[in-house]
């Protein structure tokens, strides 16, 4: 069935186009609109692979679930480590090839399936101009007077929302329950995902987002507006890391080579930072764009594994609920 | 059937209803087929049910109560402007869940008009945020759908009716009795079960206005066990219990629904001879100009910050918005070719039980339907190339239970008052379709459509499971603007969007609104 599309779809390209190669890649819904990454990396790709890439967008991880074996992606772009576990119990996905010592992150990275391309910490945002004394730790956020007002995202329903639960569990460990505890007559709401959270900031509905470190920077960047600052905390910041990943019954086995090398070359590297207002996992900071080596950045960094997070989440994210809840 | 012989039969009718169930049972088949033993229902699931029961309860029994002055006020008089009143008034029914929160958070919320106002005055604030914000945000949805139901039920009273209770001069409340209170026993269970469902199946606003996890609803369970566990047999077996309570409280509403015949009249324009006095007149424009204020205000704001935006809404956002429109000009083809017939049928019965069939599809959660479809389409063609005639469909059936409760009483009021005729001239089957039931449902009909069509400019629903990139509707479009920070943009999508279902209902339902224009 996939031929016969593929030939209808032929069949209506131009006849130059009749042998070209066709790389499937999976992408999160974000990422190939026009104000996403995805446009810029599919031109410059296919400048250098003479084939075609076609991005197919969707929830990643329920549709690979879904497909197994029928998949149609040959790479897929976009998991982060908190869900990786799930991903590779599929067994659908093969090693990708690339040094990983070539990774600029600020962990050691060894996974020779997942292959890190950008990454991010999870913080709080606050606006400089309203909030007069922003917590300068975990500790003093869980201290704030109750009517200083947050929004947080739900784990059930947001990548980052499970990224605060394990962020807490990081930092407090078996007294997560009392850091929710004392957290929770702070927080205004939960939303379901992170557009609402940061909807209600940006209107002024709260004092504080949970978002990441980068989010000053699309302000900075692209408005020119230096208000917005993230909330830098000495116990250390709960660091999201996106991959990428190779299917193991591709049809385009070199394709998909090409394009993991692709992802770690200066090219794709350098568009990562303005064109999804993350970090890159494989550029040296002075080759950072320029201002962005200036953005605050927390020293220390907590993590981990796809193995530790996917055993600890249904703890974390029930720890949470159960202190929301009261 | 019990009564006088009529010129239709119910076998489209039955055909269309086994369709609509054929529909979600391939669904939960797909699912089914899938599902591995998951780990079964706790007690975050139990009190999710009951969070769902309650706040549905108090949503759908506040709605339809409020409805009931509104309607009538809407219904006794005469203004300029009030058809487009009216159109407005509709409006946020078929907002997007997002830009509703925060065009209400902007009038209720901690720095919200309704605060400064308290504020300027030294008053204390108020919080929307707990049971009653969900409430409220319900009430701010559905209240126009309870309102414009009421209404229609209140300009199919024959106008000779009031005429005629003029001239026995029978005061306001003895009017209310006889004319008035028949009508609000026959529409408003309906309404209430049908906003009821809506309720239950919601779960953004639940969760945001709610203030967190102890606003769980059966939805957002479900959506978490698709999305973060992928317990299928969880998935399907929650939507199992939202479909059995759906189910159970629009049969009970549809069974309690007394049969009254409805009087043929002339179709002459109502005037209201009773509510002429002039503390009457008063309570009308207040509770209009509350009303008004109460659906309007969030929806000015939305407006205004969305015409800020306006000038960034990149070229994209306006290609989504042709898409959406075809999308649901699809999705009124679809709703018509299964409403139509349907409500032929059930208008023959002599209770409207069958019309529960129309609400399966709305409480089944668009996300197990399109879990379900995914499955079984993905062996014998690639979902995301049908991702957009697969959105219209569900878009149907979500609209499906509104259709059948907008165009069933008209269909049975057609039957009912020129039934016999047709059958004395032999216009049977087809022609009476075309001669008799189509032409007197007609305002049904159009504001059936306009609310499908409205209602799928604005659904995410489906799509964002599996998109074409190239091809996308306008809510999601909003969304990836949001997502990308493009906060200011992203309302000026909203405004787009706000301003283009308003047209497509405005458009459709023109037919249906000159009993209420001036």
């Amino acid at each position: 069935m996939r031929r016969t599309l593929l030939a209808t779809t032929l069949l209506c390209a131009a006849p130059a186009w009749a042998d070209t190669p066709v790389l499937t890649v999976y992408a999160g819904d974000y990422f190939t609109s026009e104000w996403g990454p995805g446009p810029m990396i599919e031109e410059g790709f296919e400048a250098t692979c003479g084939c075609d890439l076609q991005w197919s967008t969707g929830d990643l991880l329920p549709r690979l679930l879904l497909e197994g074996e029928r998949t149609k992606a040959d790479v897929v772009i976009g998991l982060t480590s908190d869900v990786t576990a799930r991903a590779r119990e599929t067994r659908l996905f093969t090693t990708h090839g690339q040094d990983n010592s070539e990774l600029t992150l600020p962990i050691d990275w060894t996974d020779d399936t997942f292959l890190p391309f950008n990454y991010g910490h999870t913080a709080f945002i606050y606006n400089e101009t309203t909030m007069e004394a922003p917590p300068a730790s975990f500790e003093a956020l869980l201290a704030m007077p109750d009517d200083v007002k947050i929004v947080i995202q739900d784990p059930r329903t947001s990548i980052s929302g499970l990224a605060l639960v394990l962020w807490v569990q990081a930092v407090y460990g078996d007294k997560a329950d009392e850091a929710w505890a004392a957290l929770a007559p702070k927080i205004l709401t939960v939303t379901k995902d992170w557009s609402a959270s940061y909807g209600m900031f940006t209107d002024g509905e709260v004092d504080m987002v949970l978002s990441y470190t980068t989010s000053p920077a699309y302000h900075m960047f692209a408005e020119e507006d230096f208000t917005k600052k993230a909330a830098i905390f000495p116990e250390g910041h709960y660091f999201m890391v996106e991959t990428v990943g190779k299917i193991a019954g591709t049809e385009q086995p070199e394709l998909a080579d090409a394009f993991m090398e692709y992802v770690l070359s200066g090219d794709f590297q350098s568009m990562i930072p303005t064109a999804n207002w993350s970090l890159p996992a494989a550029l040296p900071k002075e080759q950072w764009p320029e201002g962005w080596a200036e953005l605050s950045l927390p020293d220390k960094v907590l993590f981990y594994s796809e193995a530790e997070a996917a055993e600890i989440q249904d703890q974390a994210i029930e720890t949470w609920r159960a202190a929301l809840s009261q | 059937m019990a009564r006088s012989p009529q010129p239709v039969t119910g076998t489209g009718g039955k055909v269309a209803a086994g369709c609509v169930v054929a529909l979600v049972v391939l669904a939960f088949a797909g699912i089914t087929l899938r599902a591995e033993p998951g780990r079964g229902i706790g007690p975050a699931e139990w009190s999710a049910i009951r969070f769902t029961l309650v706040q549905a309860v108090w949503s759908a029994g506040l709605s339809v109560l409020l409805a009931v002055p509104l309607a009538r006020a809407l219904a006794r008089r005469r203004f300029a402007g009030q058809g487009i009143l009216v159109t407005l008034l509709g409006a946020p029914f078929i907002l997007p869940v997002i830009v509703a929160v925060l065009g209400l958070l902007a009038i209720f919320g901690r720095n919200g008009w309704v605060n400064e106002v308290l504020g300027f005055f030294g008053l204390p604030g108020i919080s929307i945020y707990g049971l009653h914000g969900v409430v409220l945000a319900h009430v701010f949805f559905n209240l126009p759908l309870a309102t414009r139901l009421l209404l229609q039920g209140w300009q199919s009273i024959p106008a000779e009716r009031f005429r005629l209770a003029a001239q026995l001069n029978l005061p306001p409340a003895m009017i209310f009795r006889t004319l008035e209170l028949p009508l609000l026993k026959r529409i408003l269970p309906g309404a209430a079960a049908l906003i009821f469902v809506i309720c239950l199946t919601s779960f953004a606003v639940a969760l945001t206005l709610g203030g967190g996890p102890r606003s769980t609803t059966i939805e957002l369970a479900i959506y978490q066990a698709f999305r973060f566990n992928f317990d299928l047999s969880l998935a399907a077996f929650l939507s199992v219990i939202q479909l059995v309570i759906a189910g159970s409280a629009a049969l009970i509403a549809l069974w309690i629904i007394p049969e009254i015949p409805q009087g043929a009249g002339m179709d002459r324009r109502l005037t209201r001879w009773d509510a002429r006095a002039g503390w009457q007149r008063m309570t009308d424009a207040t509770i209009i100009t509350l009303g008004a204020g109460f659906l309007l205000l969030p929806l000015l704001a939305v407006v205004l910050s969305g015409l800020t935006g306006l000038s960034e809404v990149p070229l994209s956002v306006w290609r989504a918005a042709w898409t959406s429109l075809w999308v649901a000009g699809l999705s009124i083809l679809v709703m018509l070719a299964i409403a139509l017939p349907m409500a032929g049928w059930i208008a023959l019965r002599a209770r409207g039980g069958a019309e529960a069939i129309g609400l399966i599809g709305l409480s089944a959660s668009p996300l197990m339907l399109g879990v379900g479809w995914f499955i079984l389409l993905n062996p014998v063609l690639d979902p995301v190339r049908v991702s957009l005639p697969v959105t219209a469909v569900v878009n149907a059936l979500m609209a499906l239970p509104f259709a059948l409760r907008i165009i069933v009483p008209a269909v049975r009021g057609a039957l009912e008052s020129h039934g016999r005729l047709c059958i004395a001239l032999g216009i049977r089957g087809f022609a009476a379709w075309r001669w008799l039931i189509l032409p007197r449902s007609m305002a049904a009909t159009g504001f059936a459509a306009g609310l499908t069509g409205a209602l799928s400019v604005g659904d995410l629903g489906v799509i964002a499971l599996f998109a074409d990139p190239d091809r996308t509707t306008l809510p999601l479009q909003m969304y990836r603007l949001m997502g990308a920070y493009r906060v200011e943009a992203a309302a000026g999508a909203a405004l787009i969007l706000l301003v283009m279902a308003l047209a497509v209902f405005w458009v459709c339902d023109r037919g249906g609104r000159w009993h209420a224009a001036a």
